[in-house]
This record gives C-alpha cells, structure tokens and sequence, in this order.
C-alpha cells in the first residue's frame, strides 16, 4: 500500500469513528489493547486474547492504526484496521512495508520495498480478562493470520530459496490482568512457518525441509502507573528457519534471524486514542548485508479507537 | 494430495527436541510464575487487615468519596438514568458499607445481596464500565492511590456476574 492509499484508509476509519462517537461503546480504557505489527488487538509485537475496539457485550466496534519500525538498517511501516464484534470476534487487515535500505541495493535491487498484507480473526473463548479478579482463569482467545508477501525482485532468490510467499499462522493466547497488583500478563503460543514475521516468506527447502510448522511461544508483562499509562515488555521467540538454506547458498549464517523484543510505554489520553512508544530489538535481519548488526531502534505507533 | 497419518504426526511432532524442551521450560517458568502470582492474589481477595480501608481514609473518607460518587453519576449521561429514580441517600450509605467491610473495616454490609437489588433492572455490561469510570474519577478526585485502586476495584469487579442483566 503507497502512503497515499494507507491516510485514505486512516481517514476512512476517523470518519467512520466520528459517524459513530455517539454510538455507546463502554470498553475500560486501555482494554482493547493496542494494535499489534501484524494487526491483531494486543501489545505491539505479539497478540493479546483481548478483543480490540471499544465494544464490548452488544457492541460492534473498530480501530485503525499507523505504527513506524525504525531499527539500524531497516524501516517499517504499518497501517491497519480492525473490527471488533461483542467482544467476542476481531477481523483485521494490515500492510506491512519493509523498506530494506541497503540490503536491496547489496542485493541488486535497489529501492526494494517488501511489502506483506495480513488478514486476521480471533475469537475469544473463554473469560474476562478485567472482571473475573477473583479467579486465575485468563481470557483465552485463538486466532490465526493470514499472510501473503507481494511480488518483488526478491521473488528469485525466495524460489531459490524454497520460501513461500504466503502462509497462515495459528495462535491461542491468555491474557489476565492482576487489578490488585496493576499486572497485565500475557501468554501466546504461535503455530507460524514464517522466516522474519513472514517478511522474508515462509519456511525454505534448500538444504533440508524447514517447511514444517514450529510452535513459538511469545510473552508480555505491562504495569499500569495509573489508568491512561501501562509500561511493559515483550518477548517474541523466532524460529530460524532460513539459515540452513543461506549456508547451501553460499551465504554462510548470514540468513539467520534472533528472537523479537521491546519494552514499551502506550499512552490512552482517552478512550479513542493511544500513542504506544518503544525501543524495540529484533535481532538480526538478513545479517549478510547489515554487518551482523542487531537491528535496534524506535517503534511509534497510534490508533484510534471507538 | 492426501497426507498419510504418519506424515501428519511428523508434520505435529517432528520439531527438534531442542527446541521442544525450552519452549517446554519456558512454559513451565511462565507456569510457576503464573502460580506465584496467584498465591498473591489469593492472599490480596481477602484482606486480612485495614489497610485497604485506611488508604480509602477510612468512614469520613468513605462518606465524601460517596457523596463524590454520587454526583458524578448523576450528572453522567451513561449512568444517572440509572440512579435519578433511586433513593441515593440509602445507596451511598450501603456503599460506605460495603466498601468498608471490603477493606477491612469495622462495618458490616446490611444491604440486599447483589443479585437480588439489580435483578429488576436492566444493567448492561456497558453500564458496569461507566460505572467503573466514574468510581475511577471520584477515587482519582479524593487523592486515592491508583494501586489501592486496584485493589479495591478487584473486590468489586466479579460483583458484576450479580449485577449485569443476563442475556
């Protein structure tokens, strides 16, 4: 999606959201979650089984979101929107858009943009994540993901590769928030072939089958300092699935990829707006080309929500 | 192309042990830490002391927050449909009541149970929230720490079960 088309959508949603700011939607503030990279309602990197939107029992609701990843030798955008639905279903879909700097020039493909759509469902099975705080059963949601890479020059070496351009992530997660204690804990466990988030396709079949699912386990803790400001960090385990297929392509470990991590602050001034800043480390992308460096930067994201 | 149930298992449970075992271990740290909390929390559900009651500045602090409470929930367009036909002097005196015995204090809640004095009205799960946001304001209003708060609001929070209309 070119930037033009992503503020058409943005506006679309704040349209969308003042038709209906006098429609009653009464999620607690902050409870919804924020959007995550990939779309769904959570913290930022991972899915919380939180439902996103205000809605709440008989309410239908929606978000959009922009978040911007700038790390050492990479930029990525995202724009997005969900749907929540009596905080029982979310859809979402999302565009991510790698800009991959000098990894495309080194690459002969200079400009090179990946560019990844996400369509996403989750549906929440059981529990409330606020009010059931006198018992320890979380809420528990699954969801999956649906995820296609757009074509681009990359698409040879992919092939060569045996990555796929396309691939569907499965995901349960529990999500409890400790009110006495102003904890918010949250637990996912991912089902996912993706090399990079899906950013560098899936799995690979040069040097042995790395197509296969591998299950990964993802975590957040928050700590609310007061109802408008929740403090935290994430922890996104990767699966290495392209190194092997790097090494037969003479490209020694320098396919190879590092777990996902950040700690955050998000800002909810109201209950129609947050603001989510983070320092975030997603280890190696593509080391080859970016001198092994740890791809450590800024993550700024915004939604609106009604 | 069918996949025979062999190929099926090995696609489950063919990852390497390795990596099966920290996921493994990693759960079960999550696990126990998970349980410690809890152990915690248990303890924090029924307070075995004031405490609670004191940082809520005890009966006179309980009475303003109320009278607070009051006023903002009328004036809120959510929630005073709810309370403008209702005796509010009896229902802030059952509230100094109630919040009193949940913190630890010396009262003891008279009232009807909370099933029974909402099972003629119609309370949505909307309804409840609001009612959570004014009671946060009044909190905020009186200088009440936001983890006593918390803890206070975790007394009150699976009162909803009672209190919100069933469908």
């Amino acid at each position: 999606m070119n930037p033009r088309s992503a503020t058409t959508l943005i506006a679309a949603c704040a349209a969308l959201f003042c038709a209906s700011a006098h429609a009653e939607t009464g999620k607690l503030l902050l409870t919804g979650g924020v959007s995550s990279v990939d779309g769904a309602a959570g913290g930022g990197l991972t899915p919380w089984a939180v439902i996103g939107s205000n809605a709440t029992d008989d309410e239908i609701g929606g978000s959009a979101f922009f978040t911007h990843v700038g790390t050492k030798d990479y930029g990525l955008n995202i724009v997005g929107a969900a749907v929540g639905i009596r905080d029982r279903y979310e859809f979402s879909i999302t565009q991510q858009d790698l800009n991959t700097r000098g990894t495309g020039s080194a690459l002969g493909l200079p400009g090179l943009h990946l560019k990844q759509t996400i369509v996403g469902a989750k549906a929440r099975l059981l529990g409330d994540a606020i009010l059931d705080s006198d018992s320890l059963i979380p809420q528990v949601a699954a969801g999956l993901e649906y995820k296609t890479l757009g074509s681009t020059g990359l698409d040879g070496t992919l092939n060569a590769l045996g990555a796929k351009r396309n691939g569907i992530d499965l995901y349960v997660s529990a999500t409890k928030l400790f009110l006495g204690q102003s904890l918010l804990v949250n637990g996912t466990l991912r089902a996912t072939k993706a090399n990079q988030n899906g950013l560098l396709g899936y799995g690979a079949t040069l040097g042995g089958n790395e197509n296969r699912y591998s299950l990964q386990p993802e975590f957040s803790l928050g700590y609310l300092i007061n109802k408008n400001v929740v403090v935290g960090a994430e922890y996104r385990l990767m699966r290495n699935k392209l190194e092997k297929a790097g090494s037969v392509a003479g490209l020694g470990n320098g396919l190879r990829s590092e777990d996902w991590k950040d700690i955050f602050i998000a800002w909810a001034p109201n209950k129609n707006i947050s603001l989510t800043l983070a320092y975030a480390d997603l280890g190696v992308i593509v080391p080859a080309t970016t001198a092994s460096r740890k791809q450590t930067g800024y993550y700024l994201s915004a939604q609106i929500a009604f | 192309m069918a996949l025979s149930a062999t190929q099926l298992l090995d696609t489950h449970f063919g990852m390497d042990m390795t990596k099966t075992l920290t996921s493994l271990a990693i759960k079960l740290v999550m696990a126990s830490s998970l349980l410690a909390a809890g152990a915690s929390f248990a303890q924090q559900m029924a307070p075995k002391d004031d405490q609670l009651y004191k940082a809520f500045g005890e009966k006179t602090g309980l009475v303003a927050l109320m009278d607070d409470f009051m006023i903002r929930l009328l004036a809120d367009p959510r929630t005073g449909p709810h309370f403008q036909p209702a005796n509010q002097q009896r229902i802030k005196e059952q509230l100094v009541d109630q919040f009193c015995a949940l913190g630890g204090g010396p009262c003891v809640y008279k009232g009807a149970d909370m099933k029974s004095s909402h099972s003629n009205l119609e309370i949505k799960k909307s309804d409840f929230h609001a009612l959570v946001e004014v009671l946060q304001l009044s909190m905020d209003a009186k200088g009440i720490a936001f983890r006593k708060q918390g803890e206070m609001l975790a007394l009150l929070a699976p009162m909803n079960r009672d209190i919100i209309t069933p469908k």
